[in-house]
């Protein structure tokens, strides 16, 4: 199990890693994942419902939403409070749009130190640039069938 | 007054459940491959797209509520549904009424990213 031979290193040395990693937890990580979850969602509605009675309606309201989601993401991920949540959280943190605003803020702050514009401002794109490049392409597809359709 | 606030508590129960399912789809999709947290942001964001484009999605909104349009798959749904209704405008909506959609939340990514750039500095993570 040394793997002497040249073609053995890698498989081996997976091997072991794979009986060193602590074994996921499965059933802890979703509940958290779904806790964490709904309850970032419940906050959006909790948001929606204040708008709404603010007045707000249709895309408004919509927009404004994430708007405020994306601040209080965006906040406390310059806080540092962000990736605390997300250690425990998993995909609970992640998927909601508070996620995403973590995933543009994040690098932002941290590469600044490498300049604003190819530190903070090209950084800034390192994950939600995909999301953007796919969601625009997808998005004017879908745009273009349901014209010809 | 009672039926409001069950109407209302159900409203809160609802995106509980289907946004945190939403989540809990993601952390069964994490634990059982190795997809960083970006692609999977990728995977949900086009998910979005096609059950919003397939008309499964619009539903599910209706249903839902913050449920459905805060995970990210909310923001595929938001570009397809604005690409959609673009596409009943003419040639030219139909291709940019998807970013049109999406524009306040980029926006609000981008300027509260500034934001917080000047004003905090990086932290060193505790692990």
């Amino acid at each position: 199990m040394t793997g002497k031979t040249k073609d053995n290193y890698n498989k081996n040395y997976l091997n072991y890693v794979k009986t060193q990693d602590p074994p996921t937890q499965h059933l802890k990580n979703c509940a958290a994942a779904f806790g964490v979850g709904g309850l970032i969602c419940c906050i959006g509605q909790f948001i929606r419902f204040m708008l709404e009675y603010a007045g707000l309606t249709g895309d408004e309201l919509a927009g404004t939403t994430s708007v405020i989601l994306i601040f209080i993401g965006c906040l406390l991920t310059g806080l540092g409070l962000y990736d605390r949540i997300g250690r425990h959280a998993g995909a609970g943190s992640i998927v909601p749009i508070t996620g995403f605003a973590n995933s543009v803020a994040s690098p932002a702050i941290e590469f600044k130190t490498e300049g604003w514009i190819y530190g903070m401002a090209a950084k800034m794109f390192t994950v939600a640039g995909p999301i953007i490049v796919f969601g625009v392409f997808s998005g004017a597809l879908v745009g273009i069938i349901y014209y010809f359709i | 007054m009672g039926q409001e606030i069950l109407a209302v508590f159900l409203a809160y129960l609802k995106a509980f459940a289907v946004g945190g399912g939403i989540c809990l789809i993601a952390q069964i999709v994490i634990n059982f491959t190795d997809l960083t947290a970006g692609k999977i942001l990728v995977y949900f964001m086009l998910a979005g797209v096609v059950l919003t484009a397939i008309g499964v999605y619009q539903p599910l909104v209706e249903f839902a509520g913050a449920g459905a349009t805060v995970p990210i798959s909310g923001f595929g749904y938001l570009l397809a549904n604005g690409a959609m209704r673009g596409a009943e405008k003419g040639f030219f909506y139909a291709v940019t009424g998807s970013l049109a959609a999406a524009s306040a939340g980029v926006t609000a990514a981008v300027v509260f990213s500034f934001i917080m750039a000047l004003i905090f500095k990086s932290k060193t993570k505790r692990n």
